[in-house]
């Protein structure tokens, strides 16, 4: 059995979306190197109950790296120090004995503070919203082997899919920017046959919507890819830029449906 | 209380289609007039909510997360099942309807069972059609493999990420509709109650998690699918907020709770490390297809390494005890036969508590790159958790709690003993009898939302006259409102030491060791006494910091807790009446002499449903009979 740490955790802690905010250290005592991340903060927030004081307050669920609802920026870096690891993943044998470790919510525009760590992330959902799917009503497809897929496209696929829309690339982006997010989507769905016949919409809306939520631009800066848990490529931005700009220049305005016969 | 099943008659290949004319439609025009409250946004929930916006229906939809893709369905991973036969190895609906009702040990309702191995299909087709990424062989067509419990591969698979891509499918399709307007959702929303006018489900109260306030909405008809209540045992493979408030609720208001001590103990988690452990994580079952299951045969042997055990001294026990399915026995079978060697002291890992899960044969046959492309993210979270490479050293697993089969009665249309509340996926009770086998909770939480519910929701709101909503300003809406806000002031006036974590830790221990994977008469006499102490100490020590009006994360937990310590009690309960052994219910007094589940076809071929009958007073246990028109009632064999 390893040593036990002790840890100095300073805690950014903001009562809502309309209060200020400021760092308040905490500290995290005789903390297993097993227990992950999440487990150290339950203890400190066990504790502060006790005390009668207020927890931190932060976005957790499934706990083992799926659900994409963690988010916090661990020492300067979403997610923390592993890479490909989201924050409920990581464990305590990553920090050292005696260690501080600063704690922060998502910051971008798009993401208002709702609580200390926890932040509103509704903008993504809106997003997809906008385009990020394939209109098919329930009970309307054909069998699903009528369609062969090469298993290269569906593997590339599936590699975009991968995105568990935890915001991590935002907050990494200088500009805070959702493009990696939303290239994920956009490129899992061009690389399959399904997603053709809305694919150049598709990413005129997303983008249209991701510039109204006041999501930055991408400057091609790449901390997106590097904080990613699921090791997202920036070549989906590549590929979104391309069907974006072949989008701009073949728009034509909707036209209107006549009425049908009868 | 009555338990009518609605099982349409003739024979059950074609009941469902029979079932589906004969429902009354609500023509096209007048869906619009109707409002659908959908609770939950998984696999169920999420496809409900679509597909009934899709039909013209105004959709209201609420989950606890802070988005709708965010629901624990995400965190399944093997498969789906789905009796397409593409490869060509005898599968079909009925073996599909067979193997399902064999699975669950002969205790789910057979009508229900093959509508489900219909539908089946259905659902592939729909994925595909949304881009859902499904795994393909090299000719461009869809890979399958195999799961625990059928002799056929049958399972579709995303990586091992089958249970996020389906629900990103789901929730884009819900997304499209919220776009469009036909969908009205409702994030970090939670039901924290049902309301019920002259016997009627008519709408729910919820709490707004970031502002605390309570609020009330009114509909035509309430879906509930909110998932299971296995965080009942504190440590699960569930999410840290899957809970069984809305079906508690539902149940306190009228709904019968059928089958609440069905509870699956799954058997290949990563094994407890110590007091502070939050959750436990699964390793799809589907590593069975490739890993041997083994412990030492000698108890000395326990300490050592594994690569220091030669082949001659390790128990490979399921291929020894089950030689036709071996490592793919089904899910409780397995997790008994894990329980069994640790408790012979052949356990491996520093509690005792866990076996290996070894895939050095099968990287020696197939490579390790084949081995990668197969588990890849499994193999990498495993080694993330416990700091161990499983390319290198076999994986330690052990059983842990993971899906309850047991849920609200729900008739063939779904819906509960409350009319006008309906209930999908894994928070109804019928389709996976005692034990449900690999690959089939994203099979019947699909089903239920994507081919049934658009169908029998319709037979229901037919019958009510548009525009006869109540109003939010009903007397009887605004005193359920009150009750909530009145139990929420309780929990915040106790002012006690205890934080809420604490006593979910208490009844987890006590659920746990008395109603885990082994259960007796002794046993759960004393969880029903240790239980009620528990919840006494909670409603007298439970210390809550903060206020309601805010994002309060205790209070919401506290609730939650509040909830499990009396289904804990019910689950107990439904276990101590239930005096045989079926699927993952293993009664000790009943088993056979090798060790297996010994069933009693004559006095407990039926479902027990649960009716509240007010605090303070015993519930009532229903029967609703099972018979097998189509299978012949058979004991289970996998040997």
């Amino acid at each position: 059995m390893s040593k036990h740490l002790n840890l100095t955790l300073h805690v950014w802690r903001q009562k809502n979306a309309t209060c200020d905010g400021k760092f308040v250290e905490y500290p995290a005592e005789n903390i297993s190197p097993d227990m992950s991340f999440l487990e150290m903060l339950d203890i400190v927030n066990e504790g502060l109950i006790r005390k009668g004081e207020d927890p931190i307050t932060f976005d957790h669920d499934c706990r083992e790296g799926i659900c994409g609802t963690c988010s916090m920026v661990i020492n300067g870096r979403p997610h923390g120090p592993k890479e490909r690891t989201t924050t409920c993943q990581l464990h305590m044998r990553s920090f050292k004995d005696g260690e501080s470790i600063t704690l922060e919510p998502w910051r971008a525009e798009a993401f208002p503070v709702l609580k200390d760590l926890m932040v509103d992330r509704g903008a993504l959902d809106r997003i997809i919203a906008a385009g990020g799917f394939v209109s098919v009503p329930t009970g309307s497809a054909q069998d699903a082997n009528a369609l062969p897929i090469p298993k290269e496209n569906a593997e590339l696929a599936m590699d975009a899919a991968a995105c568990i829309g935890c915001g991590a690339c935002v907050a990494a982006c200088p500009n805070a920017s959702a493009m990696l997010f939303l290239s994920a989507k956009v490129s899992q769905l061009s690389l399959l046959p399904q997603g053709q016949p809305e694919r150049y919409t598709r990413v005129r809306d997303m983008v249209a919507q991701m510039d109204a939520e006041e999501f930055g631009t991408c400057t091609n800066h790449g901390e997106c890819e590097i904080a990613c848990p699921k090791g997202i490529k920036m070549e989906n931005i590549a590929r979104m830029n391309r069907d974006f700009i072949k989008a701009s220049l073949t728009y034509r305005p909707a036209v209107a449906g006549g009425g049908g016969a009868g | 209380m009555e338990l009518n099943s609605r099982i349409p008659d003739g024979p059950i290949e074609n009941k469902w289609e029979k079932h589906k004319f004969d429902l009354k439609l609500v023509n096209p025009a007048n869906k619009r007039k109707y409002k659908v409250l959908v609770v939950g946004s998984g696999l169920a929930g999420g496809a409900a909510a679509a597909s009934m916006a899709e039909l013209g229906y105004e959709v209201e939809c609420f989950c606890y997360q802070d988005s709708p893709r965010r629901a624990h369905s995400i965190a399944a991973q093997g498969g789906i099942n789905a009796a397409k036969n593409y490869h060509n190895d005898g599968d079909s609906v009925r073996r599909l309807f067979y193997d399902t009702v064999k699975g669950g040990d002969f205790r789910a309702r057979e009508a229900n069972v093959h509508r489900l191995a219909e539908v089946s299909n259905n659902i592939i087709d729909q994925c595909v059609a949304q881009g859902v990424p499904f795994a393909r062989e090299y000719g461009g067509l869809l890979d399958n493999r195999s799961f625990g419990g059928a002799q056929v591969s049958r399972t579709f698979y995303a990586r091992g990420q089958t249970g996020q891509q389906l629900l990103l499918g789901a929730y884009q399709a819900l997304e499209r509709q919220i776009g469009l307007g036909a969908v009205k959702m409702f994030p970090r929303h939670e039901m924290l109650e049902l309301i019920v006018v002259d016997g009627v489900a008519k709408g729910i109260v919820t709490r707004n998690m970031v502002t605390g306030a309570v609020e009330s909405h009114v509909a035509d008809a309430v879906c509930l699918a909110t998932g299971g209540y296995g965080n009942v045992f504190y440590l699960s493979t569930n999410a840290k907020g899957c809970n069984g408030t809305a079906i508690w609720r539902a149940y306190k208001k009228g709904a019968a709770f059928a089958n609440p001590c069905f509870t699956q103990i799954h058997p290949t988690c990563i094994p407890v490390t110590g007091d502070h452990q939050s959750k436990l994580t699964l390793m799809s079952e589907s590593l069975r297809n490739d890993g041997r299951i083994w412990v030492p045969k000698r108890k000395e042997d326990c300490g050592k390494p594994a690569s220091q055990i030669p082949e001659e001294d390790r128990d490979y026990y399921l291929e020894r005890k089950y030689p036709s399915y071996g490592n793919l026995a089904p899910r409780d079978i397995s997790s008994r036969a894990a329980k069994q060697a640790c408790d012979e002291g052949r356990g491996i890992g520093a509690t005792g508590r866990g076996v290996y899960l070894d895939f050095e044969a099968s990287i020696k046959r197939l490579g390790q790159n084949k081995i990668e492309e197969r588990y890849g993210n499994l193999f990498e979270m495993y080694e993330r958790i416990t700091d161990e490479n499983p390319y290198k050293t076999p994986m330690r697993i052990y059983p842990a709690s993971h899906y309850t089969m047991g849920g609200l009665w729900v008739d063939y249309n779904l819906m509960s003993t409350i009319p006008g509340l309906f209930v999908l996926g894994e928070a109804n009770f019928s389709d996976h009898g005692a034990n449900r086998l690999g690959a089939s909770a994203l099979m019947q939480g699909l089903a239920d939302g994507y081919f049934v519910i658009p169908y029998t929701i319709g037979g229901y709101l037919a019958s009510i006259k548009p525009g006869s909503r109540i109003k939010v300003d009903d007397p009887v809406v605004k005193a359920t409102e009150q009750s909530v806000s009145g139990q929420i002031n309780r929990l915040f006036s106790i002012q006690g030491k205890q934080t809420p974590d604490y006593f979910h830790r208490e009844l987890g221990k006590v659920m746990w060791e008395y109603s885990g994977m082994g259960r007796t008469e002794a046993g759960l006499k004393k969880a029903l006494e240790l239980i009620p102490q528990i919840r006494e100490e909670f409603w007298h020590n439970l210390r809550l910091p903060g206020a309601g009006e805010e994002v309060n994360q205790a209070l919401e937990t506290a609730g939650r807790v509040a909830d499990f310590l009396e289904i804990g009690e019910l689950l107990c309960l439904d276990a101590l009446n239930r005096r045989e052994s079926c699927g993952a219910h293993f009664r000790e007094e009943w088993q056979t002499g090798d060790g297996e589940a010994l069933r009693d076809d004559e006095n407990f071929c039926h479902v027990a449903a649960w009716e509240y009958k007010g605090d303070g007073n015993a519930p009532v246990r229903h029967t609703e009979a099972l018979s097998f028109e189509s299978l012949h009632l058979a004991t289970r064999n996998y040997k």
